[in-house]
């Protein structure tokens, strides 16, 4: 099972022409298996969670009883976003799987909001929010590694409460980095194979064996992205990641799951204000970071 | 061009003598089964060994495909009825001219002896970069190597192309669009009669097909209603030579006119885009009109429009426009009008 299609072009060159349609069904499958494993584990062998308590008592009293975690213009990218990644994913692979539509113009119309919308998020990201959170630190790293010691069963130090995301949170964010950029780069060559309001046709842009690879890449990425979709969406349906998904939608998390979970010295709430306010007015004005 | 060989890939060859094994067959074969109707199609892609099948279900031998026959509301065709056969039935010579006309101008006398109306409605398409076995879109790859600045496109499509630009090459299949066809199918799940025009799909929906018969799937035969039995019929096709020849563009149409005015009328093309292409806007636009030239006119351009043209193909715009005009108003009637923009 040859994981690639191949061709041989005009000039006799065999050359990858894009992935074989079965990896549709590896990226679900594994998605699934990744279901299966997690909940299997969290249900029967995770132990609880313990972390290091070093708050102050005077730092609860100065945390809101909302904390606002994404803001309205954070949470509007995250969800143009998960439209048009969706639309990009159902385009793409449901034609392959037998339920034929025209899908092209779609696709490629949402491919231009997922560029779009990703230029926005790293000018604000970069620029008005707070850009390393996202990114993995050596607190992250150390605490990786207590936390799989005390898995384990050996002795190691409870681990610090998140900031505000936890590394396996950091981690995906990577991977969807990696995955959807990859997409996004190849995609918009492959505009210029089909006709668009952008660019005018020119298949002849690249040889026959770039253009291969780079289908090859899109397809890789997308299959990739089935997969890492199936498992965002699972970890925003469960129960424990609850507080999380709603602040996605509501922009803010309770005081008690905040302190339960994230560290105050690591994602401090810059000041207290009275918790009648409106989420938005604390979305904006309170948080520091992304 | 690809070369034919003298010799076909090896295959197995099954030859069913009912359309319940005929369907049966290719159900159980799936993607690996090739229907085999007159030949006339399937031997080319045999012998240049761009297909190679491993099983062949060759229909010659099922009798319930063949003939013609008058039903309650008009005639049923079976699928591998010869194209002569058609041409020469007294009841389509009668009532629907307009198919026997169109069957007429396939190809050649001999093709048409051995070649049947259910294969020239579900043929292939006739891009030669897709027939020279290259890995075009059509033939699952990556790119359309005629929709390219320096690609032979002159015969290609003008209208509704997406990605591949190749075109459906049918004659009958406008005119059987334009007699309100239905066409049968039997599948697995049973039998499935659908409109005419519905049974070719375009790029934008299947770039790997001109048609929507999937594996398994069976055309057993076309029902002709009698709603536009003996009305006003018009057929052209305009080709590079005047026999054995593919069209570059045809036109079909069938008016129902009293005192010189359109009442109802049904209108379709070929060879302007992968599949045949029923003309409705022309249709709605003509109704309660006189049967003229400046009705004809007005038909033409409104045909054209959202037409694009490739490199070599431009002719096909004024063409086309002229096909229209001259099945409204008349050969005698209709002036060439020459291209100038659409």
């Amino acid at each position: 099972m040859d994981p690639l299609q191949w061709a041989i072009d005009p000039w006799g060159k065999v050359v990858p022409i894009h992935i074989a349609w079965f990896l549709i069904w590896v990226a679900a499958i594994a998605g699934l298996l990744f279901f299966f494993v997690h909940a299997t584990y969290l249900r029967y062998f995770a132990k609880p969670r313990v972390f290091a308590n070093n708050d102050s008592p005077l730092i609860a009293v100065r945390i809101p009883e909302r904390v606002p975690r994404h803001s309205l213009t954070a949470r509007m990218f995250h969800w143009i976003m998960a439209a048009s990644m969706f639309t990009l994913l159902f385009t793409a692979f449901l034609p392959k799987l037998g339920i034929q539509f025209d899908w092209v113009t779609y696709h490629w119309i949402a491919g231009t909001v997922l560029t779009v919308s990703i230029l926005f998020h790293i000018i604000h990201a970069s620029f008005f929010l707070d850009f390393w959170s996202i990114w993995p630190d050596r607190i992250d790293l150390r605490d990786a590694s207590r936390r799989i010691l005390r898995a384990m069963g050996q002795s190691a130090p409870p681990p610090d409460r998140f900031a505000k995301y936890p590394l396996e949170n950091k981690l995906y964010h990577g991977a969807i980095i990696a995955a959807g950029l990859t997409s996004i780069g190849t995609g918009v060559f492959m505009m210029f194979r089909v006709r668009t309001i952008f660019f005018p046709r020119n298949p002849y842009l690249f040889g026959d064996m770039t253009w291969g690879m780079m289908y090859v890449l899109h397809g890789l990425a997308g299959v990739g992205l089935i997969a890492l979709i199936m498992v965002h969406v699972y970890f925003g349906l469960r129960p424990e990641k609850r507080a999380i998904t709603k602040s996605m939608i509501f922009g803010w998390m309770s005081r008690d799951f905040y302190l339960e979970e994230h560290d105050p010295a690591r994602w401090p709430v810059k000041s207290s204000k009275s918790p009648a306010r409106s989420q938005d007015a604390n979305a904006e004005g309170l948080t520091n970071a992304g | 061009m690809a070369v034919i060989r003298d010799v076909m890939p090896a295959f197995e060859l099954l030859q069913p003598n009912s359309i319940a094994d005929a369907q049966k067959l290719l159900a159980q074969q799936g993607s690996d089964g090739w229907v085999l109707a007159g030949g006339m199609d399937s031997f080319d892609w045999l012998k240049d060994r761009i297909k190679k099948p491993k099983v062949v279900v060759d229909l010659s031998g099922v009798a319930e495909l063949k003939g013609v026959r008058a039903n309650a509301d008009g005639v049923e065709i079976g699928a591998m009825t010869t194209l002569t056969e058609v041409v020469e039935h007294p009841l389509i010579k009668q009532k629907y001219k307009l198919l026997a006309d169109a069957a007429e101008l396939v190809a050649s006398p001999q093709i048409r002896n051995q070649g049947t109306i259910g294969g020239n409605v579900t043929q292939d398409a006739r891009c030669w970069y897709y027939r020279a076995g290259w890995p075009c879109y059509r033939a699952g790859g990556n790119i359309c190597y005629a929709d390219t600045p320096e690609g032979r496109n002159r015969e290609h499509a003008i209208l509704h192309a997406d990605r591949c630009v190749a075109v459906n090459p049918s004659d009958s299949a406008p005119a059987l669009i334009a007699l309100d066809a239905k066409f049968v199918i039997r599948t697995s799940k049973g039998e499935r009669v659908v409109d005419a025009e519905d049974y070719f799909i375009g790029p934008e929906i299947d770039i790997t097909r001109l048609h929507i018969l999937k594996p398994g799937d069976l055309l057993t035969s076309i029902r002709i209603p009698s709603a536009w039995a003996g009305s006003k019929f018009y057929f052209e096709k305009v080709r590079d030579r005047n026999v054995w020849d593919f069209p570059l563009l045809n036109v079909a149409s069938a008016m129902v006119v009293s005192n010189g005015t359109i009442e109802r009328m049904r209108i379709a093309v070929n060879g302007a885009a992968a599949r045949p292409l029923r003309l409705k806007a022309v249709e709605d636009a003509v109704r309660d009109k006189a049967a003229n030239a400046a009705t004809g006119e007005m038909a033409g351009k409104l045909a054209v429009q959202g037409a694009v043209p490739l490199q070599f193909n431009a002719y096909k715009i004024p063409l086309m426009r002229n096909l229209v005009k001259r099945a409204i108003g008349g050969v005698e009637e209709a002036k060439w009008t020459p291209y100038n923009g659409l």
